[in-house]
């Protein structure tokens, strides 16, 4: 509760009402259709912010917090709060449905269908991320799942998308059922009768049980992190869906993943993890240099945003498995900052498609001239994620560094801990290449010379999509000047997992 | 003197069959009064009867618990459910009954359809072995005639012929089982026969031989592997209001059967839920696999309908409270669920004129609500949130692990991945492929809407506000322990 006014459910649920909403209008009023899902999404993001900003932060915990029975025979309750890990994701998800809606207004094909399914799929992810009872992220989780199938598979990229739409829809259902189980064995096991995770996680389950477990839920839900070697569905989908679709999988669901792995896995199986952390760190480590080298020899510029998203979450990853407040902090920024980027990358993606009808980046050249708004922000973006001071990415892989590296000093009995160092560099190297593919892709498409098959019909982009882009650039700048909006909250938030899982 | 108090409420107690007799009467005598143009009436009076006696039951038969008429039927809240849910499909079926031209004006068929509803009715409250297998020969004979109802249709008469063989044959294995059962314990009441199989007087080999014998006979009914061989060409071939009503009311008969015999009656005998659990374990497999294979509608919904009884079977072989709650709000969001499934077959097919599953190309730009309606049951199908399946196979595979069954709700969610694939092919076609040429749009008839209406409102309020069914679910499963 917000003041007496229940804010989280407000936002979780705005989106399915309007959903339902748009069904009301004949398929024909277009519209009014494109205008109502613009009123949905501003609302909610406007919400958002008022969330993000009533928060107190010197109280910190789980606040707005709102708890009703659901199926009480069983414990299962309807419960939500938000603390600093979670309410970024809150704002970082209003934030992309409202650029979503903005950048898709020019889709013809049931328009009506779209929004509907695409404010679906917002209301599971809020409910995921606000989601204080185990019953009832799952419950969120599978919705923000399945509606993926129909977006991708009804309008997006003719060639690959019914392929796509299904890989992607088995890789996260086959992880979630897994987890599934495991969330089951630790309602039944505890014996409280309750699915609520603030006494789960007050509960000291087995050695024996929690490494059993934690794999089955951490690697059930970290499919949708894209961690290797799970990441497969993740470019392939990517590539496939329409841009708005791309926006919220690449900048939300991802997240969601990892959301959810820290929140469950890592959380209720703070002894699993301990016992797991070298397979993550090496799985993450993986994901981080495999995903940058697999980007840099794309062609298509859905790719290579693809395989630097895989590239970029496993610094998340990294991030989780220091089990320190830094790295969680840094994380928690990461995931944000990423967010933002992968939304404003594909939204920029998605203008220059619309225009060229090819990412076929070597056919590509010169756009910068018909562009400029969207090639500065493709700029902003790639600065983002090379990791440049002045930039969120900076401030959000910085203490993910700092947070490995003290790992290595203080769990001096952990045998992995010599090689923190190593992993350190590593991960730096990674980002290097990352500056060479941004680079290359910076200057074939926005610079040079246009080929001449583009010249003259190639249109200026238009006022919503610059409102959205802008919108999303200024964010990256604005937290990467003064990540003082931002980093403390963060940080009080990873203070309160530290507090849970008692480090390493 | 008159009438005691305890007849009185004996009679109260069955306050729905009577009612569904007297709306057989009125159906019939419909049939022999209107005139041909006004005989749609049948199906509305059918629906509309169901409506009030569904209010009626709820309003003043509330269920004692107590054995009545003389032990042969048990009054109590696992009935009283299981004939809620069945009447309510016969009053959904009714009025999907419109949408097919060969059943839309026919009152004998109605009547039969009614009369197979009492039999089911007796099947979930009969307490006595004379008592069910009247029940079920009654729901057998009424099924195997709306099954071949179609006398001018090849495959309906062979449909019926064929759901008449296997049904005959199996019932009269199962009257063995039940006649064994007679012999060892010189009992027929399944309340009597309990403590005699408790006290160990029966040899282990003799219960095993019964329970076998009476699974045949359950079995057939419920479609498990290995006595699911008539589901596919009975559904196929009968006309689909049959066969929605077939696949979900006549099968959930079977499973409170199940539940009656097994846990009210065989209650000490746990030797068979080994076997139960493998074969709710390839049940559910070869049910979803074969489902992967099939070209026509109505057979996918057979082998998935084959599936849903092993996951049904899964919590039933938890063998708790939980588990048999499992099963009764898994059979319940099965029945709103997938009559909602053949109700947009039967609408589909009344405008297009077949099942083939490559014809629903573009159905959601000829006709974006029934699709809609389609996305709904078929996810509900596939167990996706907010929708009733998902909740119902949420609280299978908490049974499951609850008893330790981790390997079995493994090979349940691995299942359900299967089956949520064909599913999504059904509604790829449905969404993604183009229309054929030509193609209008699809008229729904006012019956068929008002029932699609209501089932998907049913499946989205199973599947979100979960919790009074549950409980309803909970209650009917305490008063079996």
């Amino acid at each position: 509760m917000y003041m007496g006014f229940p804010i989280l459910s407000v936002i979780t649920l705005t989106p399915v009402t309007f959903s339902l909403v748009l069904f009301l209008f004949p398929a024909d009023k277009k519209k009014e259709i494109r205008l109502t899902a613009l009123v949905a999404a501003s609302i909610t993001f406007a919400l958002t912010i008022v969330a993000y900003f009533g928060y107190d932060m010197e109280t910190a915990g789980y606040q707005f917090v709102e708890k009703y029975n659901w199926v009480e025979s069983l414990g299962i309750s309807y419960y939500v709060g938000v603390d600093g890990i979670s309410l970024p994701m809150v704002l970082l998800t209003g934030m992309v449905i409202f650029t979503g809606v903005l950048i898709s207004w020019g889709i013809d094909d049931r328009p009506r269908e779209f929004f509907a399914f695409l404010f679906l799929l917002a209301s599971g992810v809020f409910g995921v991320f606000v989601a204080l009872d185990l019953f009832h992220l799952f419950f969120f989780y599978e919705i923000a799942v399945f509606p993926m199938y129909l977006l991708i598979a009804i309008w997006g990229w003719k060639v690959t998308r019914e392929y796509a739409a299904m890989k992607l829809t088995l890789y996260l259902f086959i992880g979630s059922v897994l987890a599934l189980v495991g969330m089951l064995a630790m309602y039944f096991v505890s014996g409280l009768g309750t699915f609520d995770m603030i006494a789960l996680q007050e509960v000291q389950f087995s050695m024996q049980f929690q490494k059993l477990w934690f794999p089955f839920v951490f690697f059930g839900f970290a499919v949708l992190a894209g961690i290797f070697p799970f990441h497969n569905w993740s470019p392939v989908g990517h590539v496939a869906a329409p841009t708005a679709v791309s926006m919220f999988h690449a900048g939300v669901l991802m997240k969601l993943g990892a959301f959810a792995a820290l929140r469950v896995g890592v959380m209720l199986l703070p002894d699993g993890a301990r016992f797991w952390l070298p397979l993550i760190v090496f799985l993450a480590l993986t994901n981080v240099v495999y995903g940058a080298f697999v980007a840099m020899k794309q062609r298509d510029l859905k790719y290579v945003i693809g395989y630097s998203s895989v590239s970029h979450m496993g610094l998340v990853t990294l991030g989780v498995a220091t089990l320190n407040p830094q790295g969680i902090t840094g994380a928690g920024l990461q995931m944000f900052s990423h967010g933002v980027m992968t939304a404003l990358f594909f939204a920029c993606v998605g203008v220059v498609y619309d225009r060229a009808h090819t990412r076929d980046i070597p056919s590509l050249g010169g756009f910068a001239g018909k562009l400029p708004w969207v090639t500065v922000a493709f700029i902003i973006g790639g600065f983002v994620s090379m990791g440049m001071p002045g930039f969120s990415g900076f401030v959000a892989e910085l203490p993910i560094m700092l947070g490995l590296w003290s790992a290595g000093t203080v769990s001096s009995e952990y045998f992995i801990a010599p090689y923190y160092t190593w992993i350190v560099m590593i991960s730096v190297i990674a980002i290097a290449i990352t500056a060479s593919y941004i680079l290359r892709v910076v200057q074939q498409v926005f610079f040079g010379k246009m080929p001449t098959e583009f010249e003259g019909h190639i249109t200026h982009s238009s006022g919503k999509d610059k409102i959205a882009i802008v919108l999303l650039a200024a964010v990256l700048v604005l937290l990467g000047v003064f990540p003082g909006w931002m980093a403390p909250l963060i940080s009080s938030g990873a203070e309160s997992v530290m507090a849970v899982i008692g480090g390493i | 003197m008159g009438i005691s108090n305890y007849q009185m409420s004996s009679v109260i107690a069955l306050l729905p069959e009577v009612g569904l007799l007297v709306l057989a009467g009125v159906v019939l005598t419909m049939d022999v009064l209107l005139k041909d143009n006004r005989k749609h009436l049948i199906a509305v009076t059918t629906a509309v009867g169901s409506l009030l006696i569904i209010l009626a039951a709820l309003m003043y038969s509330q269920p004692s618990g107590d054995l009545i008429w003389g032990g042969m039927v048990r009054d109590d809240m696992l009935a009283f459910v299981f004939r809620l849910a069945f009447i309510f499909a016969g009053g959904i079926t009714a009025m999907f009954s419109i949408g097919s031209k060969d059943l839309a004006h026919r009152g004998d068929y109605y009547a039969i359809m009614l009369g197979a509803v009492i039999g089911m009715c007796f099947m979930a409250s009969a307490a006595d072995l004379i008592m069910l297998y009247l029940a079920i020969e009654t729901t057998g004979i009424a099924g195997y005639l709306l099954a071949g109802y179609v006398r001018t249709d090849d495959r309906s008469a062979e449909a019926g012929l064929k759901y008449f063989l296997f049904g005959a044959a199996t019932s009269a294995v199962m009257l063995y089982g039940f006649s064994l059962l007679y012999g060892f314990t010189g009992e027929t009441n399944l309340s009597a026969i309990a403590p005699i199989l408790a006290s160990g007087t029966v040899s282990v080999s003799a219960i095993c031989a019964i329970v076998v014998l009476i699974l045949v006979g359950v079995g057939f009914k419920i479609a498990v592997v290995p006595f699911h061989f008539w589901a596919p060409d009975v559904y196929e071939g009968a006309p689909s209001p049959v066969t929605g009503f077939i696949s979900t009311a006549s099968k959930t008969a079977g499973f409170a059967v199940l539940l009656r015999v097994f846990i009210y009656g065989l209650a000490a005998s746990e030797y068979w839920l080994p076997a139960m659990a493998v074969l709710a374990a390839v049940t559910m497999t070869f049910g979803n696999l074969v489902a992967l294979a099939q070209t026509n509608i109505k057979r996918l919904l057979a082998y998935s309908s084959v599936a849903h009884a092993g996951y049904a079977l899964v919590a039933f072989v938890a063998y708790s409270e939980l588990g048999v709650a499992s099963v009764i709000f898994y059979l319940i969001a099965y029945v709103v669920t997938n009559l909602a499934a053949f109700g947009v077959v039967i609408v589909f097919a009344h405008t297009a004129g077949t099942d083939d599953i490559q014809q629903y190309a573009g159905m959601s730009r000829r006709s974006p609500y029934l699709a809609l309606a389609m996305l709904v049951a078929f996810l509900s199908l596939a167990g996706m949130p907010p929708l009733a399946g998902f909740f119902a196979k949420f609280y299978v595979f908490a049974a499951a692990v609850k008893a330790d069954m981790i390997w079995l709700a493994f090979v349940g969610v691995l299942n359900a991945i299967v089956g949520l694939y064909y599913y999504l092919v059904v509604l790829k076609v449905v969404y993604v492929s183009p229309a054929p040429d030509g193609a209008g749009s699809i008229d729904i008839p006012a019956t068929c809407k008002i029932a699609l209406v209501v089932l998907s409102l049913g499946i989205i309020l199973m599947g979100t506000a979960s919790s009074p069914w549950f409980n309803w679910a909970m209650k009917a499963a305490q008063d079996l322990f």
